[in-house]
């Protein structure tokens, strides 16, 4: 039994081992300078940071982290309160109406974003939103709204009804009640719901490559991208540039780590 | 809550006092019935109509980003649109017909189902199998789980650069041990046959945290007894598996599959950062060659067409899997 212990310890180790590889070598081709031609399995010489100030100036890093930041955070705070607005008369009154007005919704999460891409870039260019922070904005919002109404629709339904009705009973409107008792009891899922908006708004690229092309509107990926096929021969700064945009995603990850499992596995949970 | 129609049988069930009061009572009565009942419907239905005020911002949202662009791009799949000039005919179906001829449609098609079907299957049989694994009682499970979970939050572009490293041709990792071997090094992202598994790989390393995560779960759910008990009938591990693991995890498995299937079918980010589609359409998936032809070859018709074939693909397939698993579930 104990050597059987043994083995399955070893085993894990074995894997985490195997699925760390990619991690360390972003990490080592990121500290090696270009004319170092030294295997990327060994692990850098010296500490070398120019790779990374270099990413950073000639991809324009800092601007990109202030768009994604900008982005990702006024994208998760709508999709949190447009949400959990729509939500509540959804899950409270059934009536056929809204029944209908759930399925249409959800329905909308079959349709992969990239399959409407040409007319939705015409719309967005006709309406002037190329290169605007707020169009991709209201882009992200949408395609992340219907997980989201599908989460907190299901959520509303397991509080019981009894609290809305002491609340009118007490005279409070309809409107009111749900701000200042159900909101508050939202957290739970609101949490999973930021995690899954933010980690997918940060990581996107099949968006805002197609929507933020002026270099000064870009977010990470697509400085990344852009910067990658200008530079294909300089792996260093790529990696350095992979790395500085995807460590403070990584950092939340490694503290939160039991919310992002369980948000964004509540997130997969949909079908 | 109030329903009118408990007032009404409430009021009506007082005791009746002879014909003549009876009539009395009964207008009265029944004047007041109805001016309660009327009050509490306006009351109700304006109620709850004001509260659907609170999506409509979202259903506005929907009906503006892809009710509308979805039928705007049903009309441009039958025009000639070159994608900025403000003209263009209508060609009816030649997009479609255009299809049917076009000689690299066999393999865009071969590759996006590779991606969508390929992944799924790695996925999921590598999922469930660590997922067995870190069942276990064991002190590292927490971390492994963990690092096989990472790669889940990094950016799906990031993530092919990252195994672009490993797998480029000049100084790449891989080619650093396969040089130990031979002399001459392998230039796997260019090889037609092979780079379209590179990148259904680099898809399985990345997602399958998730399927892992809600295998999982789903084992957590099957209660010790049943194990015990065919363990009393002699079933070997393998039967038990079979019969009790197996089944009990339908629920889990449809999720990840239909899941996976829609994730890999629109893969898109990791095939732009690991081979662009190329060489030539060699790894071109139907979201990678749309996008192609609306922005490198001005078709937007055409690209148009592409994107509604790819919605019906992927919608077909994941919702015969679904009904198919979901069967399978109550029968199992």
């Amino acid at each position: 039994m104990k050597k059987s212990k043994k083995a399955l310890l070893l085993l894990t180790m074995v894997i985490s081992i195997i699925h760390l590889i990619p991690f360390y070598l972003l990490i080592t081709v990121s500290f090696k300078p270009a004319d170092d031609t030294s295997s990327k399995w060994l692990p850098p010489a010296t500490l070398y940071l120019d790779n990374f100030i270099n990413a950073w100036k000639e991809a324009n890093l800092g601007q990109a982290f202030v768009n994604n930041i900008l982005i990702t955070a006024i994208s998760v705070l709508l999709v949190v309160f447009l949400g959990a607005c729509a939500s509540y008369p959804l899950a409270r009154y059934k009536t056929r109406l809204n029944r209908f007005m759930f399925v249409f919704f959800i329905s909308a999460m079959i349709v992969p974003p990239l399959t409407i891409l040409v007319p939705l870039y015409k719309f967005i260019v006709d309406i002037g939103g190329l290169n605007q922070p707020w169009a991709i904005i209201l882009l992200h919002v949408t395609f992340n709204l219907p997980i989201t109404i599908f989460l907190f629709t299901g959520f509303i339904n397991t509080i019981p009804r009894e609290l809305d009705e002491a609340a009118m009973i007490d005279g409070m409107s309809r409107f009111s009640l749900f701000f200042r008792i159900i909101m508050p009891l939202l957290k739970p899922v609101t949490v999973t719901v930021m995690i899954l908006t933010g980690v997918n708004v940060w990581n996107d690229y099949q968006f805002s490559v197609f929507f933020l092309q002026s270099s000064e509107s870009h977010t990470l990926t697509v400085a990344l991208s852009s910067f990658f096929s200008q530079y294909v021969n300089n792996v260093g700064w790529v990696a350095a540039g992979s790395l500085l945009s995807s460590l403070p995603i990584i950092i939340l990850y490694l503290f939160l780590q039991k919310y992002f499992i369980s948000g964004l596995s509540s997130g997969a949970v949909k079908g | 809550m109030f329903r009118p129609y408990q007032i009404k049988q409430t009021v009506l069930a007082t005791p009746e006092n002879g014909k003549k009061g009876r009539r009395i009572v009964d207008t009265e009565v029944r004047t007041q019935i109805q001016f309660v009942k009327k009050g509490l419907r306006r009351k109700k239905i304006s109620s709850t109509v004001w509260l659907n005020v609170m999506y409509l911002p979202a259903l506005l949202l929907f009906i503006v980003f892809i009710f509308y662009p979805f039928f705007k791009g049903l009309q441009i799949s039958f025009t000639n649109w070159d994608g900025f000039s403000q003209t263009y005919d209508w060609i009816g179906l030649d997009n479609y017909k255009r299809m049917l001829h076009d000689p690299n449609i066999g393999t865009i098609i071969k590759n996006t189902l590779i991606y969508g079907i390929g992944s799924t299957l790695f996925q999921n049989i590598i999922g469930l199998a660590y997922a067995l694994l870190l069942n276990q009682e064991m002190k590292t499970r927490g971390i492994t789980r963990t690092i096989i979970y990472l790669p889940v939050i990094i950016s799906p572009l990031i993530m092919g650069y990252i195994w672009y490293f490993f797998f480029q041709y000049d100084g790449g990792a891989l080619n650093d041990i396969i040089l130990l071997f031979r002399n001459t090094p392998l230039n796997i992202l260019a090889d037609p046959q092979w780079n379209v598994w590179i990148i259904m790989f680099v898809n399985t390393y990345q997602y399958l945290g998730i399927a892992m995560v809600i295998y999982l779960a789903g084992l957590q759910t099957i209660p010790r007894d049943f194990y015990e008990a065919a363990q009393i009938d002699g079933a070997s591990s393998w039967q038990r598996f079979k019969h009790v693991t197996l089944p009990m995890l339908m629920p889990s498995i449809t999720i990840n599959i239909v899941l996976n299937l829609v994730g890999g079918l629109k893969l898109f980010d990791v095939i732009i950062s690991l081979t662009k589609g190329g060489p030539g359409y060699a790894s071109q998936s139907l979201s990678t060659v749309m996008y192609k032809y609306y922005f490198a070859s001005m078709d937007a018709g055409y690209a148009a067409a592409l994107g509604n074939l790819m919605f019906v693909l992927i919608s077909v397939i994941s919702i015969t899997a679904l009904i198919y698993l979901r069967r399978k579930e109550i029968a199992g």
